[in-house]
């Protein structure tokens, strides 16, 4: 039988605002633990919450950006639990009326192949502590579990799609969208190592050209693109497996565990959860008006589906390029730098492509990261438009600049004496010098017929180049021998 | 409507509460009377009206965003009753 | 001295006839002797009130002395005070020493006021008897064999033994106004959102009020006038300006409309109760008033919503209390399931743990419309009763409890029995309504208070009825003997 999965993700989006959604401590990555937990935070008696603006902000710009229905109303609620990292024994987020409405995202999982997402909503909620379980005893030498609460209430907003996704390739489209889109507004850093997103999927099967959703598994605690398409794979392979067996899938939690790549379930007993939802006391209705969303929308910056059309359009880029190119933030910043130094377009999309995503690959760096600048590379890329060194000589310069053997290209070019010679007397003059030198090949190459020659010729213009230290234009190198070989 | 005594269990472990085993027909009785007195609003039919979460009909006021807490952890944590290289700790959390 | 009203003493205070110092020593000396009789405080803190009496008078010599300054008061154990045991009558909470100061408490310190220390109340205020709480019952200075009312009871009783000129409250449900009736002396519950609930341990977010206890409605007024005012740490305070609320307290009542509630004087009041709560709209008319009758269909509604919303958010505030962070911790605990449940379940009193199971229950998966959703939509109803009768008078009148204050032990058997005492205080704060009890007379021997009501952020409307009333009787003045 032929399967199909059908997944849902939740994405929790840490946002990157200053100070936690309901209390003024800071939300720095890697404090000293419950250094960043105040009393608010650690859910003391008395304490009350008051709801930080740039996590709204946040939340309305996500949902502009996803051109979703924004709740003009929305109401916080208290999901009720009991975990030694949740200090307040409830979590406050929204449930009946979300910040963000429905919406959706457009995601290609395979050049050309465009598919729709809908996000079901999106709501704020706060983060819980962390637990660790390292070893701590207590006096009678009983394991204990440390609690940092520095992360308690740190502003999360938690994308939740429709089951709209048909495989793990498309769930890492999805998510890379998403990661896109919230890293272009700058409401997330995106850093998936420090947990600034992270991921819950629902995955079931079902015989393909079935309409009903099979019974879905939640998998909790994947941090990483790699892991995301690992877990889903895994996943849809022991469902299919299972049924196959005659078996049946339930409705569980399953925590992924990417050393063994596996999923298993959570806690046997799973007992069924009652989180007792209600409206939080103390807190009152968040309430919108249409000038406030105006402002924000006169606010948001170009968005990555906006950015590649203008890059096909303006630019006059392929779609393949243009997509490649304003995938990310960083990516589409650095292009548009080099772009703008350079002022060709398609020159600088291949360099950005080309040579440095080659050499970011094989170093294992991000864009942020490329030891080149895009300043270094515009200008290298002038040097190339303007004659002033050859493609061959540009590659050296890149990997000069590369190794930081220099400043700027123009440094390198003078420093390795690679400016081009365009010199027709001077490069007349080494072609003489090579004939003179290689009387016998010359000799061979006038007896030959025409059509072996074109081969022929190659001997000698490696000749001059080497003797010209690769500076000297193919072109004319290869035009002065066809003359002089006659 | 009655409660039984398996009602009272398990709202006592969504809350948390050890009720001691002879104590629980005391809070099945209790409860049950509660639900009674509470069960007169059942009477009326006001599923048009709006619910009142708050007596007034504000709405949330926003913070601005900054950074106004220092590290009290000393302070804060006087009160834990058990801590260790600054972490409140806990029996081991098994997942 | 200790006869003087607050007004009285910052009188003294400003014309050098004592110091804060001798003022402190005196109330710190009569707790001292009489409060053994009461129970009312749970913890008193001399130095510091001392401290704050020397501060007080220092700042007064250098002219930089405000309305209050060097005036004790006592506070209810459910404000958090900065490095002070605080407790919310609690053996949870019997070892916590708050590391910050709630903002009704900061706003007393800046106003150079002297805080004589903690009193007693229901555990969590959770309680109309003073009988909930893990320090023991607190007595009613009027007869030590009856209840103060509660749950501010400690508060009540401090200030009619004359052990405090002034305390703070806080009312969920009445909490303020009936141990004020039933320990005769004057208790203003003001609108929600007017009082800064920050540093004030929750009970029921969207109900609880802090609020002054004192002998009189000018003291009343005078420590409003400290208490009041917006909080940015509140989300629920209300941005209003504070209007100084002694300045219309000599406005004459003449067109006064007083409306009294029909569903107030059913046949549950008895024929004193009734007489005296009469007595004092008689002095109203004299004052020039018009009274009408006016009716809230409601009312009997109330007490089921009221013990659906309150239970309810006080089983999800309750939550925090785990043995984790603070507060106490189980002897040995097995496991984490262990710590939690014997934590709580040994931490919290028998009325506690009672409220939080009603509260998990009615919020439940299946429950959750017909209790909760329910209760609130209840809640409006009871609100549009009392709009709609303030479109036809300005105050509403009626006794502030259906009885005088009850024997200790009689009641505590039955939650639902005693549930009933908070008939006539319960709604207000459903509506989020202020409310004042004053003193009416005595009957059996016993104090009994008359509830003055009025529109939101009418307070300054209610002190000056309640003023007017005891410029024109002295039942505020009657003392328990104790007190004298």
């Amino acid at each position: 039988m032929e399967w199909e999965a059908v997944i849902g993700l939740e994405i929790h989006v840490q946002l990157a605002t200053q100070s936690k959604i309901f209390s003024g401590a800071g939300i720095a990555f890697g404090a000293e633990p419950n250094t960043q937990a105040c009393a608010i935070d650690l859910g003391l008696p008395g304490i009350l919450p008051v709801l930080n603006e740039s996590a709204v902000e946040m939340a309305v710009k996500f949902g502009l950006g996803v051109e979703a229905e924004i709740g003009m109303k929305s109401v916080f609620e208290r999901k009720n639990y009991f975990y030694p990292d949740l200090p307040k024994g409830y979590q406050t987020t929204q449930n009946d009326l979300p910040i963000v409405g429905k919406g959706v995202i457009e995601v290609e999982p395979e050049e050309g192949k465009i598919r729709q997402v809908r996000i079901h909503h999106a709501h704020l909620e706060e983060d819980a502590g962390k637990s660790l379980h390292e070893t701590y005893t207590d006096e009678n030498g009983r394991g204990m579990t440390g609690i940092d609460l520095n992360r308690a209430g740190t502003p999360l907003l938690e994308i939740v799609s429709e089951p709209d996704i048909r495989s793990a390739k498309e769930a890492i489209a999805y998510i890379k969208a998403i990661h896109s889109i919230v890293t272009y507004l700058g409401i997330s850093d995106g850093n998936m190592a420090e947990g600034s997103m992270r991921c819950d999927a629902n995955v079931s099967v079902r015989p393909k050209g079935q309409e009903e959703y099979g019974t879905r598994a939640e998998i909790k605690n994947i941090n990483s693109f790699k892991f995301i398409e690992k877990a889903i794979n895994h996943e849809i392979e022991r469902q299919i497996e299972l049924i196959e067996d005659g078996g049946r899938v339930i409705q569980e939690t399953r925590l992924y565990d990417s050393e063994k790549n596996e999923t298993r379930s959570m806690r046997s007993k799973e007992e069924a959860n009652d989180y007792r939802y209600f409206p939080c006391p103390d807190l009152l209705p968040v309430e919108l008006d249409e000038a406030y969303i105006e402002h924000i929308r006169s606010e948001m910056p170009e968005l990555p589906k906006q950015k590649k059309q203008r890059f096909i359009d303006e630019l006059g880029l392929s779609s393949y390029d243009a997509g490649v190119l304003s995938a990310t933030r960083p990516m589409a910043e650095y292009f548009e730098q080099v772009k703008d130094r350079c002022g060709d377009a398609k020159l600088a999309a291949n360099w950005v492509m080309g040579e440095l995503a080659g050499q970011l690959n094989k170093d294992n760096l991000e864009i942020e990261q490329s030891p080149v600048s895009a300043v270094q590379l515009g200008d290298l890329v002038k040097r190339v438009m303007d004659d002033t060194i050859n493609g061959k000589a540009a590659k050296q310069v890149f990997a000069a600049l590369w190794a930081g053997e220099g400043a700027s290209a123009d440094e390198i070019i003078e420093a390795k004496g690679l400016k081009q010679v365009t010199d027709t007397g001077a490069i007349a003059a080494i072609v003489d010098e090579v004939m003179a030198n290689n009387p016998q090949q010359v000799e061979q190459y006038q007896a030959a017929p025409e059509d072996k020659r074109g081969k022929m010729v190659g001997f000698f213009v490696g000749q001059v180049m080497k003797a010209s230290k690769g500076t000297a234009n193919p072109q004319m190198v290869n035009q002065l021998l066809k003359e002089k070989l006659g | 409507m009655a409660l039984e005594r398996s009602d009272v269990e398990k709202v006592a472990h969504l809350a948390r509460l050890k009720i001691e085993d002879n104590d629980i027909p005391e809070y099945t009785r209790d409860l049950t009377s509660i639900l009674e007195l509470v069960n007169q609003m059942q009477s009326v039919d006001i599923d048009g009206t709006d619910p009142l979460a708050h007596p007034l009909d504000a709405t949330q006021r926003l913070r601005h965003d900054e950074v106004t807490e220092s590290n009290q952890r000393e302070h804060f944590q006087q009160n834990a009753p058990a801590k260790e290289a600054g972490l409140f700790l806990v029996p081991k959390v098994i997942e | 001295m200790h006869n003087k009203t607050i007004a009285e003493l910052a009188k003294g205070l400003a014309d050098g006839e004592f110091s804060s110092v001798e003022l402190t020593q005196h109330f710190l000396g009569r707790i001292d002797a009489l409060d053994s009789q009461y129970n009312s405080f749970i913890t008193v803190t001399p130095e510091q009130a001392l401290a704050q009496a020397e501060a007080a008078d220092a700042t007064r010599a250098a002219g930089n002395a405000k309305a209050l300054t060097g005036v004790p008061v006592a506070h209810k154990d459910i404000f958090c005070t900065n490095g002070v045991l605080t407790t919310c009558a609690s053996k949870m909470l019997s070892n916590f020493v708050a590391p910050y100061d709630a903002t009704v408490v900061d706003k007393f310190n800046s106003a150079g006021m002297v805080s004589l220390g903690k009193t007693n109340m229901d555990e969590f205020a959770m309680g109309s008897s003073n009988e909930n709480s893990f320090y023991g019952a607190v007595k009613n200075p009027w007869d030590t064999n009856a209840v103060p009312g509660g749950s501010s009871g400690g508060s009540a009783a401090a200030v009619a033994a004359r052990l405090a000129p002034g305390a703070t409250g806080t009312d969920t449900g009445g909490s303020i106004r009936q141990p004020a009736a039933f320990c005769g002396i004057t208790g203003l519950k003001p609108t929600y959102g007017r009082v800064s609930r920050w540093g004030m341990i929750a009970y029921a977010s969207s109900l609880d009020q802090g609020g002054p206890m004192a002998r009189t409605a000018e003291d009343c007024a005078l420590l409003l006038n400290e208490m009041a005012g917006f909080d940015p740490k509140d989300s629920t305070s209300l941005k209003k300006a504070v209007p100084d609320y002694t300045a219309d307290l000599n406005q004459p009542l003449s067109g006064l409309r007083i409306g009294l509630p029909k569903e107030y004087f059913g046949k549950e009041l008895s024929a004193e109760m009734s007489d005296a709560i009469m007595a004092s709209v008689k002095e109203f008319e004299k004052l020039g008033a018009t009274v009408q009758e006016v009716s809230l269909p409601n009312t009997m509604l109330a007490i089921p919503s009221y013990y659906i919303i309150a239970p309810a958010e006080a089983s999800s505030n309750l939550s925090r209390f785990d043995g984790v962070r603070y507060g106490y911790r189980c002897e040995n605990p097995e496991n984490l399931e262990d710590l939690y449940k014997r934590s709580r379940g040994e931490g919290f009193g028998k009325e506690v743990q009672r409220r939080i199971l009603v509260g998990t229950y009615a919020l439940s998966e299946g429950y959750y419309d017909a209790y909760y959703r329910k209760a609130q939509r209840i809640r409006r109803l009871i609100q549009q009763d009392f709009l709609n009768a303030f479109n036809e008078v300005d105050l509403i009148m009626g006794p502030t409890t259906p009885t005088p204050a009850f024997d200790l032990g009689s009641n505590t058997d039955d939650p639902v029995q005693m549930y009933m005492e908070d008939i006539y205080t319960l709604a207000v704060n459903l509506a989020g309504l202020p409310g004042i009890s004053v003193p009416a007379g005595l009957v059996n021997g016993r104090p009994v208070g008359l509830q003055i009501l009025a529109g939101h952020f009418k307070e300054s409307q209610l002190l000056n009825a309640a003023h007017q009333l005891q410029t024109a009787t002295n039942w505020h003045q009657l003392a328990p003997s104790a007190g004298q």
